[in-house]
């Protein structure tokens, strides 16, 4: 037809051309039928594959993809208060305005930190700190560029939010001391958690948080931190937050209140110098009223870091402001002591209280010669009058009767050397010694060591607040602990009634002899303490004993030389103690004080107590302006 | 003879207008439902928005019919005719792809033609086909016996195969030669061959195994089991599996699906189209999906058997097989239950090259279908 076909113009005959045109059909079309069943069974393959995933494996998959999308991430609580015994907050939490920069949100991070630096300056180390943290993170995580804004800059910030992209304030919560330095050593502090800590409580791998390190902080650490709550968050497959799906509230931390009033621990402090202790329970039932020990700290510093300069000076410093003198400091009782020892020989009948030991001054044990700090001798004394005078004779005589394993069964039953289980981790339980203790190490038990530890001395060592307890138990004839805590969470703790602690088990006969001695001590004339006696006005009399205790060893030769105290340098000075309890009749407060090196207890611990006892009378007596604060303590 | 010319003029005139008719306008339809379930699929994949991927999808498809129904209209003689120019032009595109062509993810190789980016290789199967249905479509049983008549046809599978293997793009490589393979077979090479042919490879390869070098079998090793690897190459697997499973029966809904929308799903709106698909629409919307492309694959079949002359025949056989095996290694693929990459789901998956020569296809499909009457049916011994 045309010349386009031409090339396909049939070569052969027309019979053949059809013949093989229908062979070639033929052909095809078996071989089509084969290659399409092929392929048919490919695809009920591919579907009975589809049908395998995702409907036999469906759940497993299902479930794989909600891993793959929900991200569960915990919610910190805020941290429970420590109130003071008047309810004032001792420990808070103090909002906290931080500027937050998420790197994606902004389009060149350093020039938003420059435009930065000119409404707030930030210093060259705070400066890398942030690049690096910028660097190392992933862009859409907040890294924090300042804490602690005034109101100021966070003014300043907000009106130029729009030169800032990227940057955003943000309301965190920090640690509030409001007592500082004044309730340090009760309270303790909060720092953040140590590796070692992580691991028993997901809540601590939060950044920001913090846990108790020392004090009641550390003490309650768990009731204050709470349980952490858990948010579920839809994540991308670079863990971006999309949104979030649930949210579990946790349990806030509780508050926690401690038996301390702390306006009465910042007159306390406002008193004492350094190296001084007090301890001012509430006789009845053990509870701390006031415990100071001079220097402290603030506590605040160890919420952000301690610097390296500050906590050198801190331990190096010979006032060690970090130890709590009134938990661990470790004194002889010395004078202090003496009840403690005629109770022991009252209850095992060595002496009856009206058995005069005659007092030449000293006590020969021996080649050893033992004085009494009145060196003429009282001459012929009684128990009351032992104690009253604090003849250290008498008290010698009765040591080597009794031997030091009953002294000191009767001092542990006063709470001297063992664990008062007082809610301050780390305390000291000082130590009340054995015949077997010492001779476990190798080393005989002399007679003349007993008759040294009958006036308090030799391995006696002792804590203000065990001194304080002893008081306590004196007063009471009770075996009242020192404890911290009123409420936890709103409930009471047990012990804050006298009925709570047994009885020492002590006749009562043998407790009201010692009680009176100590009435004597200070309200009798020739008593060693009569400068504590308690202004009339506040219509209570104080029963107390003093004590002094040697730091080194005076001579004979330097006495004789006319060596006196007031010539030696401090630190050689002896200590200064003293231990109350007022009422004498029906008594309230208990009290120990402990001078370091302040020479003599009448002199500088006694008037010292007896100012406390006043404080502690005009603000916490029942019936008197404070009623209601001690109601129930 | 003006007359003559003007009268053939007006003939053709009526005969385009004939053609127009003879569209088959179902197939039409089957194919822009295709391209709908494409839209949806890609409306998703952006973030619930018909950009980036949506609209473009749209557009090109829009393109991709005009030049499907022009293509239709061309007689199957002319096309017949210009096979040969075809087949060199694509083997010339894919040499020239090799020197001066740009290397993007998965080494497959583009050369930018204007505004879109051409990948010789995917023009290059349609071009196989038309090339081996030319050459076959007068060849006699007899002929079809003779081992020499067969070895210039070899050669011309091996050579677009060995380029693309050099892209190197190995899928689109295999898929080409599968399809080389099956002209062959529908031409009517005798069963022996491929079996001689089957046993060979399997002979061979483990003895080219043993050739390689150790970091070379590692390379065959993850590639064979990417799964070996769940950080590197079986991530995109794994997470493919998890949400095609998630999916359950009916899906998570539109726009739900949680492993698409959160980035865990991987090159989601091309390889990893079908797992978009099927994790907001299930195994029912998946199914529906593949029973769609097997209507295609169908309609290619029946072109085949009505077709009056053999080159329509291979011609309809070569394009129904190429486009089978784009879907079947795709989803076979994102099921995990083979290890080859980089072949996008034809009408679904976002890319204009692809669309293009899909549509190419479809066009000289159509064409063989409006001219299965044509009188191309002369035997050469």
């Amino acid at each position: 037809m045309s010349r386009d076909s031409r090339p396909l113009r049939p070569l052969g005959g027309e019979r053949t051309v059809r013949k093989e045109e229908e062979r070639r059909r033929s052909v095809f079309k078996r071989r089509a039928f084969i290659l399409g069943g092929v392929q048919l069974g490919a695809f009920a393959f591919l579907a009975s594959r589809l049908y395998k995933l995702q409907v036999e494996q469906g759940a497993r998959y299902a479930t794989l993809a909600e891993e793959n999308r929900i991200s569960a991430r915990l919610i910190a609580p805020p941290r429970g208060r420590v109130l003071d015994r008047n309810g004032k907050t001792v420990a808070g939490n103090r909002l906290n305005w931080r500027v937050l920069l998420v790197a994606e949100q902004s389009a060149d991070v350093n020039a938003t930190l420059e435009t930065f630096t000119r409404i707030v300056p930030l210093e060259a180390h705070e400066r890398a700190r942030i690049e690096r943290e910028v660097r190392r993170r992933r862009r859409f995580v907040p890294v924090i560029v300042r804490e602690f804004l005034t109101w100021e800059e966070m003014a300043r910030i907000e009106v130029n939010a729009p030169d800032l992209p990227g940057i955003s304030v943000d309301l965190g919560t920090t640690r509030l001391y409001p007592e500082a330095e004044h309730l340090a050593h009760i309270v303790g502090y909060v720092a953040p958690p140590a590796e070692a800590d992580i691991g028993e409580d997901p809540l601590l791998e939060l950044p920001g948080i913090r846990v108790g390190r020392a004090g009641v902080e550390r003490a309650h650490d768990r009731v204050l931190r709470g349980r952490a709550g858990s948010v579920q968050l839809e994540v991308n497959a670079v863990g971006r937050v999309i949104r979030e799906l649930d949210r579990r509230e946790g349990i806030p931390g509780q508050d926690v209140q401690i038996s301390v009033d702390s306006d009465l621990q910042r007159a306390i402090r406002g008193r004492i110098e350094e190296g001084t202790s007090v301890v001012l329970l509430d006789a009845r039932n053990g509870e701390v009223l006031a415990m100071a020990s001079q220097p402290s700290f603030d506590p605040s510093v160890f919420n952000t870091g301690v610097s390296g300069a500050q906590w050198r000076q801190w331990t190096a410093s010979r006032s060690t402001p970090l130890i709590n003198k009134a938990t661990n400091g470790l004194y002889a009782p010395g004078s202090t002591f003496k009840m403690v020892v005629a109770l022991a020989a009252l209850e095992a009948r060595v002496v009856t209280p009206g058995e005069r030991v005659n007092c030449p001054g000293h006590m020969d044990l021996g080649e050893s010669r033992f004085h009494c700090h009145n060196r003429n001798g009282h001459g012929g004394l009684d128990m009351r009058q032992g104690i009253k005078l604090s003849c250290d004779v008498y008290f010698y005589e009765m040591a080597k009767r009794l031997g030091i394993d009953r002294i000191s069964a009767m001092a542990r039953r006063f709470g001297l050397g063992v664990d008062l289980e007082i809610e301050i981790p780390g305390v000291r339980r000082g130590m009340s010694p054995t015949r077997a203790w010492r001779e476990a190490q190798g080393r005989p038990w002399a007679l003349g060591d007993t008759v040294i530890h009958g006036i308090g001395q030799g391995f006696y060592q002792f804590t203000p607040l065990s001194l304080a307890t002893m008081a306590a138990r004196l007063a009471t004839g009770r075996a009242v602990q020192p404890h911290l805590t009123k409420l936890v969470g709103g409930r009471p703790v047990r012990g804050a009634r006298a009925e709570d602690w047994p009885s020492l088990g002590i006749p009562d006969r043998d407790m009201r002899l010692v009680r009176d001695a100590m009435w004597a001590v200070v309200n009798e004339e020739g008593g060693t303490a009569r400068i504590a006696r308690l202004p009339a006005a506040l219509g209570a009399q104080v029963a107390g004993k003093t004590g002094t205790t040697q730091v080194r060893r005076v001579t004979r030769e330097q006495r004789e030389r006319g060596f006196r105290v007031e010539t030696m340098p401090r630190e050689w000075r002896p200590h200064a103690l003293f231990v109350a309890f007022a009422p004498h009749d029906n008594p309230l407060f208990a009290v120990s004080v402990v001078v370091e090196h302040g020479t003599s207890g009448s002199m500088a611990a006694a008037p010292l107590a007896r100012d406390v006892l006043a404080e502690a009378f005009q603000r916490l007596r029942p019936g008197g302006p404070g009623t209601q604060r001690v109601a129930g303590g | 003879m003006i007359l003559e010319k003007r009268l053939l003029a007006r003939d053709r005139g009526v005969g385009l207008l004939n053609k127009f008719w003879q569209v088959p306008w179902l197939f039409v339809l089957l194919v822009t439902t295709i391209a709908g379930v494409g839209y949806v699929a890609l409306y998703s994949a952006g973030g619930g928005a018909p950009e980036p991927y949506a609209s473009k999808h749209a557009i090109r498809f829009g393109f991709g019919l005009v030049l499907m129904l022009s293509i239709a209209m061309i007689d199957i003689k002319l096309i017949a005719k210009l096979s040969w120019l075809g087949y060199l032009g694509g083997i010339g595109m894919l040499v020239l792809v090799l020197l001066v062509g740009n290397v993007g993810k998965g080494a497959q190789r583009w050369i930018d033609v204007g505004p879109i980016q051409l990948q010789p290789s995917e023009l290059m199967k349609i071009m196989l086909v038309l090339g081996l249905a030319a050459y076959f479509h007068r060849a006699s049983w007899e002929r079809m016996g003779n081992i020499l008549f067969l070895i210039p046809a070899g050669i011309m599978i091996l050579i677009p195969v060995g380029l693309i293997l050099k892209q190197p793009n190995l899928g689109t490589a295999l898929i080409t030669g599968l399809v080389g393979t099956a002209v062959l077979w529908a031409a009517g090479v005798r069963w022996w061959k491929f079996a001689a042919l089957a046993v060979c490879i399997g002979i061979a390869a483990p003895i080219a195994y043993e050739h390689l070098h150790d970091y070379q079998r590692a390379r065959i090793t993850t590639f064979l089991d990417p799964e070996s690897d769940p950080l590197g190459a079986g991530y995109n697997i794994i997470q493919s599996k998890i949400a095609l499973g998630s999916g359950g029966l009916w899906g998570k809904g539109f726009l739900q699906g949680t492993q698409g929308h959160l980035n865990f799903l991987p090159e989601k709106q091309t390889d990893f189209i079908f797992t978009m698909l099927a994790e907001e629409f299930g195994l029912v919307g998946a199914l529906s999906v593949l029973a769609l492309m097997l209507m295609v694959v169908a309609f290619c079949f029946m072109v085949a058997f009505r077709s009056r002359h053999q080159f329509g025949r291979l011609l309809a056989i070569g394009l129904g097989t190429n486009f089978f095996l784009y879907v079947f290694v795709n989803v076979a693929m994102v099921t995990g239950s083979i290890p080859v990459g980089g072949v996008p789901l034809p009408l679904i998956s976002h890319g204009g090259s692809a669309m293009l020569t899909t549509m190419l296809g479809f066009g000289l499909l159509l064409s063989a279908h409006i001219h299965r009457d044509a009188e191309l049916g002369v035997t050469k011994d």
